[in-house]
């Protein structure tokens, strides 16, 4: 068969792949955006203890490779007796390392807004749960957009770590089929697709920023 | 305790393998970088678009994609390199196409007017970037490199999915071998540790070079 057809024949298996890696990408993020925004809230305002324990979460999760965490997460936690489905487990690992970065990213966007903010609104009255809900998280949330959007494309990218960890995500299918039939078509597939992911998430959030930055 | 003290060789010595594929790397991507950045800012039209196709691909693809490429595809092509030379070749093209556009933004971020005093001093080309915007250029870049490179170190657990006994690898295979995870707790700290004393490294570099700013 010509190159055309094995491109054929192989694609719905990539394209297999790309479901999972679609999956973790998008349930991450929906887990990670509020766990950072939390941890954030807490480091900035929380009682002392719970902002030693964020700091201990973010030192430890940002400190160490996202590799290793997966790894703790597929074969550390069965020994310890917890079996947690591959999915939840990776899902896990992901959340959790995206959370501390999502934490830092955010945390320093609330400490960037002026004090000024916070006087005036105590000034008019309003209570700190409502400061923070209608005044600084607004305004946080266009400032840490670069970085956050910057981050989301990363978790693209980091999702090929779920083949080393077994799960049939882009990468692992491709290495699959370029084992067995010992041809590089899969890999350039998969750069290829990779490629194209990363570039649609690059214009698509560079155009979220550009649409939120017009009072900047 | 004593497991501990006696699964710490093999794990130093994987930590030894990451160490000596961080350092190797990190020394080799300056001079790629610079000159990649140099030949995106200043170079012909044909070079531009070489390195704009090299920065969107190397950046735009996962580094574990890139290693299983060289390491599992060369060899098809017949290119046969040891597992240490793979490594460090796809950390190296990976980690300089991000320092290439730091610095290429850092260049860039340099006033005109730097050019246009160098010119009226009668300093060629290759003399200005040498003598007066590759400096100023380092020290604005500093932060994002230094950040860089800590994120460079922790892919360096990359090459435990190549098979390659670095720290990673290492302490998983006691975990499976012993049945305990002790090893895990082990390298987790050895990570720590190496992270911190490189943000501990980086900050005061930061701090040296940032006193006309």
């Amino acid at each position: 068969m010509n190159q055309m057809e094995y491109i054929l024949q192989i694609l719905p298996f990539i394209l297999l792949g790309l479901q999972l890696t679609a999956k973790v990408y998008v349930v991450t993020l929906i887990f990670a955006l509020p766990l950072g925004l939390l941890g954030a809230l807490g480091k900035v305002n929380g009682p002392k203890i719970i902002q030693w324990f964020l700091f201990l979460y973010t030192w430890i999760w940002r400190g160490t490779p996202l590799l290793f965490q997966l790894f703790f997460m597929c074969y550390a936690l069965p020994v310890l007796g917890v079996r947690l489905p591959p999915f939840v487990a990776v899902t896990l690992a992901f959340v959790l390392n995206y959370g501390a970065y999502l934490t830092e990213i955010f945390r320093g966007g609330i400490q960037s807004i002026d004090k000024g903010q916070y006087e005036a609104a105590k000034a008019l009255g309003l209570s700190y749960p409502q400061t923070m809900r209608r005044i600084i998280i607004p305004q946080t949330v266009r400032r840490v957009l670069p970085p956050t959007c910057s981050e989301a494309v990363n978790l693209v990218k980091d999702t090929a770590l779920l083949a080393v960890v077994g799960m049939p995500d882009i990468l692992r299918i491709a290495t699959q089929i370029f084992t067995r039939d010992f041809n590089v078509t899969p890999f350039v597939i998969a750069f290829i697709l990779y490629l194209m992911i990363s570039s649609v998430l690059v214009k698509l959030f560079g155009k979220l920023e550009q649409r939120y930055s017009i009072y900047e | 305790m004593e497991y501990v003290l006696s699964i710490l060789p093999v794990l130093l010595r994987g930590l030894q393998l990451s160490l000596t594929v961080y350092i190797i790397v990190m020394i080799l991507i300056f001079p790629v970088a610079i000159m990649a950045a140099i030949g995106k800012v200043s170079g012909p039209p044909w070079l531009k678009k070489l390195l704009h196709l090299y920065t969107w691909i190397w950046r735009g693809t996962p580094l574990l994609l890139q290693l299983f490429f060289i390491y599992f595809c060369l060899p098809y092509f017949g290119i046969n390199f040891s597992p240490l030379v793979s490594v460090v070749l796809a950390f190296v093209l990976n980690v300089a196409a991000y320092e290439t556009e730091i610095i290429r933004a850092g260049i860039e971020s340099i006033d005109k007017g730097q050019y246009e005093a160098a010119k009226a001093l009668g300093m060629t080309y290759p003399q200005t970037m040498r003598r007066i915007i590759i400096p100023q250029t380092i020290r604005r870049v500093l932060p994002a490199t230094c950040n860089e490179a800590m994120l460079t170190f922790k892919d360096t657990a990359l090459v435990a999915a190549i098979g390659m006994g670095d720290l990673l690898r290492s302490a998983k295979e006691v975990v499976t071998t012993d049945f305990k995870i002790t090893a895990f707790f082990v390298a987790f700290a050895i990570y720590l540790l190496i992270s911190s004393i490189l943000v501990h490294l980086f900050t005061r570099l930061e701090k040296k070079f940032s006193i006309y700013e």
